[in-house]
């Protein structure tokens, strides 16, 4: 049976990542700012996984599960900041948080 | 063509096609909904990749826990459709030649340092069903510093959290 090469998945990842930057770039709404961290995230993990499984290494799935981890941290302070800048500014315009922008 | 190529296109496309959905969306549900439709692909391809335990936990935290969290907060704050304002000229004129750059030269040096070479075949360790039990075994005894430095950040991410949405009396 012939098999997907690991080269595809990392490209596929690639793909994510930077599709995940021009979101980040691109997006106004803190929350979809958050959504795209996560699609980066993702996609990392991806490479990991692709990675884990060329050399058989499991060490790479730990990775990939400690970075499950700290997204799932990330996510949580980053959406209370979220609802704190909401109930401050009643805006979730990023372009409207600009106490120190210069 | 073969099952595996075939899949893999399949669900690599529904990833693509997610994150795009996600970038064109107007609405934040929609774009929330798009990432969902990404992590579910990319749960497959780990499943493809062998990698069955790392698959369920991306189903159950990723697209069950942390994406209920989005789809609550935006609920709770109402958050419609994005205001269009005055675009950021960094954004407009650097932003999207700078992510093509990024994507065609991390696409090429993955590429290129991979072709020909290694490809997922069905042996060693990751392939055989014990890999969930091997995986458990590295977790518990080489990572196990890393894994209870993982439950400490969980809880200063718990206190951090209640301390900035608890409303000022």
């Amino acid at each position: 049976m012939t098999v997907v090469p690991i080269s595809y998945y990392l490209v596929l990842s690639a793909i994510l990542f930077g599709l995940g930057v021009v979101a980040f770039v691109f997006k106004h709404n803190i929350i979809t700012i958050y959504m795209a961290i996560e699609l980066m995230l993702n996609a990392v993990n991806l490479a990991f996984v692709a990675f884990a499984r060329a050399h058989n290494q499991l060490d790479g799935l730990v990775f990939v599960f400690f970075v499950i981890v700290v997204a799932a941290a990330e996510a949580a302070v980053g959406l209370a900041i979220a609802i704190t800048i909401a109930h401050n500014r009643q805006s979730l315009n990023v372009e409207r948080v600009n106490l120190l922008k210069f | 063509m073969n099952i595996p190529i075939l899949l893999f296109f399949i669900f690599a496309l529904l990833a693509v096609a997610g994150a795009l959905l996600l970038i064109l969306a107007r609405e934040p549900i929609h774009s929330a909904v798009a990432l969902i439709l990404v992590m579910v692909a990319l749960a497959a391809l780990y499943l493809l990749l062998g990698a069955p335990f790392i698959a369920a936990v991306q189903i159950i935290v990723y697209a069950g826990a942390i994406m209920v969290l989005f789809v609550f907060v935006i609920m709770l704050l109402n958050a419609g459709v994005e205001e269009r304002t005055n675009w950021s000229k960094v954004a407009k004129y650097a932003g999207l030649p700078l992510g093509l750059f990024l994507l065609l030269y991390l696409g090429h040096w993955l590429a290129r340092s991979f072709v020909g070479g290694t490809v997922a075949n069905g042996s060693g360790a990751l392939a055989t069903a014990q890999s969930t039990r091997e995986l458990s075994f590295l977790l518990f005894q080489k990572y196990m510093f890393p894994f209870e430095a993982t439950s400490i950040l969980i809880l200063i991410a718990i206190l951090g959290a209640l301390v900035l949405a608890k409303r000022e009396p």
